[in-house]
């Protein structure tokens, strides 16, 4: 595919527990091109947090990738080998996780913690070539210089996640994929990491993945959106589109139940609860909580068709009667 | 109108006396606001981490004593309280708190949090009457008892556990909920019926709510007044509709505007200049937004601003609308829309 | 099912998937039926010197041979694990009550209170408890009881656990479900007891085990010192005897081996048996989803 720099196909993820398997992630196929910005929107349970920790092949067991590929640059991260996996992640694919601020290293000063992952990947670079590098990077999140010298408690909490960005952005890797990077933020702070992940990515020209469960911050960064219900992907669309036109009952949903500022009314919730992954409905997951459910939708699992031009959606009132 | 919960004049300061310096950070600076009881309301309670949000309601629920002013319940200092005083107190002003899993012992079934209290308080004479309360209760919610009652936490999602303490503070027939960031730790599917509760206590049982919140757009939806709170000062009050849809105050009209919109047509505007990084404290006696406030005049720096009324039913805390008549910090209930 | 019946069966999932603590009790449970049933063979009157001839080696008749005051050694071995059990879980036991009081009044109310507890446990640790139980056990000039030894020892195993426990109760205060408790109008003392206990079971567990084995570690070297109760054949004391009788030059192997595997055996079941506990209390050591 042209200028496609990341390619999912058919990712399962299942964990194997005492009471059976978790299918977390259940069959995904998507791609996102190159400089492009891709959403992934889905509430707890749905699996994107697992996708993105199974694209930087992080998960542990008692999680496993069943199967699928993960084509990144000619290599299929699921096969590679662990020392190959290793100079890939921060390389050519680095991860924001959640609560990335929370996990940086009390005591280490953050020019030691950027250096460190860059360490890992380029032998032999003088100190002070890295030490310019992180200065480069510190700018290019929005921080000062000084910022280099102190420690993580010394700083708020969204200058510790631009901390994290400019470690992710550090080995100008191809994907970033950033993990509900705003969700511990208050919503200026939050307003200001977003707005330096854009001129981030705008100047760098990196493709980013933002996993999260506000249909208001995709609206606001992401080109493409994908919509994740129990493991599965169930809408891939352009944002304007899926907003204006959603397809799937679930993300009409989605976009229509959280409350907004227009006017004052009811408050409408989805109805029933999230599914168990460990006993999924049969066909179609969706289809217990469906205000448009059919007959077919509790026998039949639905497969993700691209029904126009850059519109995919996984359900049974967009296919054609099989003759 | 009587008045139930009130806060007059509050002022907490903490204080950390060290060997060489003392350093003291002050929370809430000469706060005052109080929730009636006929009519009901639910008055929203705004404002980002350091604000001083939750050290109001640990202040409410007299977790904490004020360092200046008083918290009055029924007209008694909280403080002073007998301990018959501080048992109706605790009956009548209940909680919601923010995280649903942390609020419930995870040795115990769900049922230990709802029946204890029912115990305390001497409101059931036997464990059947306790029962039906309780299954009474949750119905009210639109929780089924048999799908909650004799589970364990973990076994709930966070939803329905939050539901179930919306569903043990409607059982003690409080007067008063405070409600301290009820959804924002709940999937966005399941919000709604969490507010739609606290809605429907309040409507239908003339319970009155105190929703405290970092999210502008929920509080927007279920309160009828609101406070915006910033570093401790209330800088805005007054109906909701007002506040929200017309802010006057720099720092609400930023709170506003940062909101994501699901429109990607209305995109954020790059306002690099009004965020400012604040890693270090700020001295001065004015106003605390002055660093940040692209309309800062000289006067902000030294001279704190009065609440100026700049409409029947709403007041802001800057040197802007000077030309308002000032009203002083504990009247500002006189700009809270009163249902009739 | 009741909490208790969920709880036992949690515990025995806990169980099966943990081979430390199926080892560690298993091993301290061996030791105590070796002692409860060869009591029962085994005649503990032949724990008493002059039993049978001096110095004989294993036979038919004495398995385990003589020591040479004529005490059969297979007997002794017996009552002394059981003596040195008692005392260990006894002293155990008594220090544990010691930590969870104070651990719990200093976690829980802080303070003042806290800050005289944590300091008085600070100091004492710093002081080489063997150095002090020496110390004291010589002042104790005449018979030292097995009651007296009990409480010598206990009263240097109790710090370390107060730690534990006051660390611990820091940390549950904080959580949301004690707020709570306060405001559907529990007292302190209902809340330490309802609400805070039960969470700690496996850390007290543990702080028991630790003061056992503290206490177990404090006897046997008193006694191998000989500063124990010198008329009661428990472990410590016929290893001393051992020594005094120079068993090992003399290649009595059967008087001093025998104690000393038996030492050992308790020493890696206690150990396992903390292991597992810490399994259980960290549930990041777990194996199990």
């Amino acid at each position: 595919m042209k200028d496609e720099v990341l390619r999912v196909i058919n990712l399962r993820v299942y964990y194997h527990t005492s009471l059976g398997q978790l299918k977390a992630v259940d069959g995904v196929t998507f791609s996102i091109n190159s400089g492009e910005r891709f959403g992934l929107v889905g509430e707890s349970g749905s699996g994107k947090s697992t996708l993105a920790f199974a694209l930087m092949r992080l998960i542990k067991p008692p999680g496993y990738i069943e199967g699928g590929e993960v084509l990144l640059d000619g290599l299929d991260l699921v096969k590679i080998s662990d020392d190959e996996i290793r100079n890939v992640r921060l390389a050519k694919i680095a991860l924001v996780p959640q609560g990335a601020m929370n996990s940086l290293n009390p005591v280490i000063r953050i020019k030691d913690q950027i250096i460190d992952g860059m360490v890992d990947h380029v032998e032999d670079i003088p100190r002070n070539t890295l030490e310019k590098r992180v200065h480069d990077l510190l700018e290019k999140v929005g921080l000062k210089h000084e910022v280099s010298h102190k420690f993580p408690h010394e700083l708020s909490g969204g200058m510790k996640q631009r901390v994290c960005l400019a470690i992710a952005i550090s080995l100008n890797p191809k994907v970033i994929i950033a993990d509900e990077p705003t969700s511990a933020l208050d919503v200026v702070v939050q307003r200001q990491v977003m707005l330096t992940l854009d001129q981030m990515q705008k100047d760098l020209g990196v493709s980013v993945l933002l996993v999260g469960h506000d249909i208001g911050l995709m609206a606001q960064f992401v080109d493409r959106v994908g919509v994740m219900y129990a493991g599965k992907l169930v809408e891939v669309d352009s944002v304007k589109e899926a907003l204006k036109e959603p397809l799937h009952p679930y993300t009409k949903l989605l976009i229509t139940c959280p409350p907004s500022l227009d006017e004052k009314g009811e408050f409408k919730g989805i109805p029933g609860l999230p599914p168990l992954l460990l006993n999924p409905p049969s066909g179609c997951v969706f289809h217990p909580r469906c205000p448009q459910v059919m007959s077919r939708c509790s026998a039949e699992v639905p497969i993700l068709n691209e029904i126009s031009p850059g519109r995919f959606v996984a359900c049974h009132l967009y296919n054609e009667v099989e003759i | 109108m009587t008045v139930l919960l009130e806060a007059r004049n509050v002022t907490k300061i903490f204080g950390s006396s060290g060997l060489i310096k003392k350093k003291e950070t002050v929370a809430l600076e000469d706060l005052s606001l109080f929730i009636t009881q006929n009519p009901s309301s639910i008055t929203g309670v705004a404002g980002e981490s350091g604000s001083g949000k939750t050290t109001l309601a640990r202040l409410l629920l007299g977790f904490i004593a004020p360092t200046r002013g008083v918290v009055l319940y029924k007209g008694r200092d909280i403080q002073k309280m007998s301990r018959d005083e501080k048992l109706e107190f605790r009956r009548e002003v209940q909680v919601v708190f923010q995280d649903p899993y942390e609020v419930y012992n995870p040795f115990y079934k769900v049922d230990h949090a709802l029946i204890t209290p029912l115990r305390k308080f001497h409101l059931a004479k036997s464990k059947t009457e306790a029962f039906n309360l309780i299954e009474g209760a949750l119905e009210a919610i639109g929780l089924h008892p048999s799908e909650t009652i004799g589970r364990y936490p973990h076994q709930l999602s966070g939803g329905q556990c939050q539901r179930i303490m919306v569903a043990r503070a409607l059982l003690l027939k409080p007067r008063v909920i405070i409600a301290d960031e009820p959804v924002s730790m709940v999937d966005a599917s399941l919000r709604a019926t969490i507010l739609k509760s606290l809605r429907k206590i309040n409507k239908d049982f003339g319970i009155s709510i105190l929703y405290i919140s970092h999210d502008l757009t929920t509080t927007y939806q279920i309160s009828d007044n609101i406070i915006v709170l910033y570093q401790g000062f209330v800088v805005e009050a007054g109906d909701v509709e007002l506040v929200i849809k017309n802010p006057q105050h720099p720092y609400t009209k930023l709170l506003v505007s940062s909101i994501p919109l699901p429109d990607p047509d209305k995109k954020w505007e790059q306002e690099r200049t009004l965020v400012v990084d604040q890693s270090s404290i700020k001295e001065n006696h004015g106003c605390k937004f002055e660093d940040r406030c692209p309309y800062a005049m000289s006067m902000c720096r030294k001279n704190l601003p009065p609440l100026y009324q700049t409409d029947r039913y709403r007041a802001v805390r800057c040197f802007l609308y000077k030309d308002s008549p000032a009203i002083p910090g504990d009247a500002i209930g006189e700009v809270f829309v009163r249902k009739e | 099912m009741n909490t208790f019946e969920k709880n036992l069966k949690g515990a025995t999932a806990y169980f099966r998937n943990n081979p430390k603590l199926i080892g560690g009790v298993s091993i301290i449970l061996a030791l105590v039926l070796f002692w409860l049933i060869g009591s029962l063979i085994v005649s503990p009157a032949r724990a008493q010197p002059i039993s049978g001839l001096p110095d004989q080696p294993p036979s038919l008749k004495y398995l385990l041979g003589t020591d040479s005051n004529g005490r059969d050694l297979l007997a002794v071995i017996i009552v002394g694990t059981g003596l040195t059990l008692r005392i260990g879980f006894l002293a155990g036991a008594i220090g544990l009550g010691i930590a969870i009081a104070l651990g719990f009044l200093s976690g829980y109310y802080g303070g003042f209170l806290d800050t005289i507890i944590r300091g008085v446990v600070d100091v004492l640790l710093t002081i080489p408890a063997l150095a002090v139980l020496v110390v004291i056990a010589a002042m104790i000039s005449g018979v030292i009881t097995l009651n007296l030894m009990i409480i010598i020892v206990a009263s240097l195993s109790w710090m370390l656990p107060t730690r534990t426990i006051r660390a611990q109760v820091l940390t549950m205060r904080e959580k949301a479900y004690i707020p709570m408790a306060k405001i559907s109008g529990m007292k302190n003392l209902e809340i330490i007891i309802k609400e805070l206990i039960p969470n700690l079971l496996p850390y007290l567990a543990a702080g028991f085990v630790g003061a056992t084995s503290a206490a177990v570690l404090a006897t046997i070297g008193l006694e191998a010192l000989g500063l124990g109760p010198q008329s009661l054949p428990t472990l410590g004391m016929t290893i001393f005897w051992a020594v005094s009788f120079s068993a090992m030059l003399r290649g009595m192997w059967w008087w001093w081996l025998p104690p000393v595997i038996i030492i050992a055996a308790l020493f890696v079941g206690l150990f396992l048996l903390t292991a597992g506990l810490d399994e259980i209390a960290n549930p990041k050591l777990r194996r199990v989803v």
